[in-house]
């Protein structure tokens, strides 16, 4: 009997351990696989030498990939100016002003949205944004546009992450303790100065991590922005044409891959920077998280 | 209270309702146009049937096989991450709970884990496949899957357990219980509606995650019968079928969109039920 629980015991904790090792161990897999599979590609160009060029022809083996690492951006970073005040006011106003009905009504919601598969929302982009943009934003400012274009995939980023970022706004801000603010209303200060002396300044690392992270969460985002970007490769500051960010290229030309040389290994190294980029912007945010958690 | 101090107080209030509430129309609107759009060509067709010869000009069929073969991926995939995410998250909260620094250290790793984008997921599931010998089939697509959503799963299901006081972990050791039987026997059971919420969020995710089964799960109009045979999915059947320049076929692409929005719907309405009997199980 004994023997048999001690048996038990030894198992069951083995198996525990493996499967969290493994776990851990995932992100170095994938890294190395990635790495693994891109090498050759080092070989015909340096790494800098892949990063600063621009010029995409695959069937010659020229493989540039500024144009889609500055699309990349470019969308994350529009993307984030869009949701980020947005998110910031209504979590403000979700945790601040708002009735306690309201408020339980709109945190299922949030989570409901965050649980949206991209595919719906890139669909939504292609029957809403895109229209959007062609027949409203860009006669606005007489250009012509597609309407597939960078300020689309910009704007359908922005509402898939405004979910994301909005839960961890809200948790921000409700572990701001009442007391604290309490006192500075009882010192004279209207609601809107606590919030904005006491509430966001207690709160400020906070903020930084959710907008950090939402900010990767686009960084890495593929379908939707896909379906609404355009999908041309072309280095430009011009919102309202297209582009082609990193994820887009890897899930456009996977078909492809395996019949041009050296394609697969670009592919796979557009991975590995998109894996280095969110690993790096994900482990640095939540350091931060922790590191203010404990003080 | 001075005038630019009271007009302050009520822009930014008005600003942040204003802010609050559009969120509430954007979020009303999407649902709202998804499912006016699929409507029309919404029919039990879609459901329970496979496409048809011409299916993609505009032909009879359905999509029985994305539904069937989104359900079977991420069926496998979440059988998967509970095989590893159960004992994972058990151990975080078990062996490890006296050693703070190590659960944190081991969390923040899960935390970043989950923030790898799922494309990533899939480059890595393809070139597992490739060395593996694997074609695009229902295995490589659950084993990508799995990947994505263990994190997921341990996760949700670590912050449950780690709301268990305490004294119930010692009360169990107390009366000469093993380790793992205060886990399975003591913190399976006190966080059994969490974990079901976070099996089911590690579901929800798993069917609707279009990028990880791209390069892995292949596309087929059949109903795939074993594991080496590829499957199609829900999403990657709206893409595709998003991308057809027949009207028809779009419309079923707005069809097949109803359809996973509905399945995701009933998955997080239930895991949101599920997780409020927890809440109401520890305030007991």
């Amino acid at each position: 009997m004994i023997l048999k629980r001690i048996i038990l015991y030894k198992l069951s904790s083995a198996w525990m351990v493996a499967a969290l090792a493994l776990i851990l161990s995932f992100p170095f897999f994938i890294g190395i696989a990635l790495y693994i599979k891109a090498v050759p590609l080092f070989d015909i160009q340096s790494v800098p030498q892949l990063i600063t060029s621009s010029t995409w022809s695959p069937s010659e083996g020229k493989f540039g990939f500024s144009s889609f690492i500055f699309s990349s951006f470019y969308v994350t970073i529009l993307s984030f100016i869009f949701a980020a005040p947005v998110c910031l006011l209504a979590g403000i106003y979700l945790t601040q002003f708002a009735s306690q009905k309201l408020v339980s009504f709109m945190l299922p919601v949030i989570d409901i949205l965050a649980g949206i598969p991209s595919v719906i929302y890139g669909m939504w982009g292609i029957l809403v944004i895109v229209p959007f943009v062609r027949k409203v934003v860009a006669p606005l400012i007489n250009i012509d546009s597609p309407g597939y274009s960078i300020l689309a995939g910009g704007i359908v980023l922005a509402v898939m992450c405004v979910p994301y970022m909005l839960n961890m706004l809200i948790e921000t801000f409700n572990t701001v303790p009442t007391g604290i603010k309490e006192a500075s209303l009882s010192l004279g200060a209207t609601s809107w100065e606590s919030i904005k002396h006491v509430v966001i300044r207690k709160s400020y690392p906070g903020i930084i991590s959710a907008f950090g992270l939402g900010i990767a969460k686009a960084f890495g985002e593929t379908l939707a922005v896909m379906m609404v970007v355009g999908n041309m490769v072309q280095l430009t500051f011009n919102p309202f044409k297209s582009g082609y960010p990193l994820p887009a290229l890897i899930a456009n030309n996977y078909g492809e891959m395996l019949s041009i040389p050296m394609y697969d290994s670009a592919l796979m190294f557009a991975a590995l920077i998109l894996l280095i980029v969110i690993l790096i912007i994900n482990l640095f945010f939540r350091y931060f998280i922790y590191k203010t958690q404990r003080s | 209270m001075n005038k630019r101090k009271r007009f302050e107080e009520s822009f930014f209030k008005i600003l942040s309702g204003f802010a609050g509430f559009s969120l509430i129309a954007i979020l009303g609107f999407i649902i709202l146009i998804i499912f006016i759009k699929g409507f029309n060509a919404l029919s039990l067709d879609m459901i329970i049937k496979t496409p048809k010869g011409g299916y993609y000009y505009g032909g009879e069929g359905g999509i029985l096989n994305a539904i069937i073969g989104s359900l079977y991926i991420a069926f496998g995939a979440t059988f998967i991450a509970i095989l590893l995410g159960m004992p994972a998250a058990l151990y975080i909260n078990v062996h490890l709970v006296r050693y703070k620094r190590t659960q944190n250290t081991i969390r923040y790793f899960l935390d970043a884990l989950w923030g790898i984008p799922s494309i990533v997921y899939g480059a890595f599931g393809f070139t597992l496949m490739l060395a593996l010998g694997l074609n695009a089939s229902l295995l490589a697509g659950i084993i990508t899957v799995a990947l994505l959503i263990t994190p997921i799963l341990i996760r949700t299901f670590d912050e449950v357990l780690s709301t268990i006081p305490k004294g119930l972990h010692e009360a169990a050791l107390a009366l000469g219980s093993t380790r793992t039987e205060m886990a399975f026997k003591v913190m399976m059971k006190q966080g059994f509606s969490g974990f079901i919420t976070a099996v089911l969020l590690a579901f929800g995710r798993g069917i609707g995650d279009a990028a990880s089964v791209l390069f892995t799960a292949g596309y087929t109009d059949l109903i795939p019968t074993n594991l080496d045979e590829p499957a199609a999915t829900l999403p990657l059947a709206i893409f595709f079928q998003l991308s057809s320049p027949i009207p028809e076929v779009r419309e079923r692409a707005y069809a097949a969109a109803i359809i996973l929005t509905v399945i995701i719907l009933i998955i997080s309405l239930s895991a949101r039920g599920f997780s409020k009997k927890m809440a109401r199980k520890i305030n007991k």
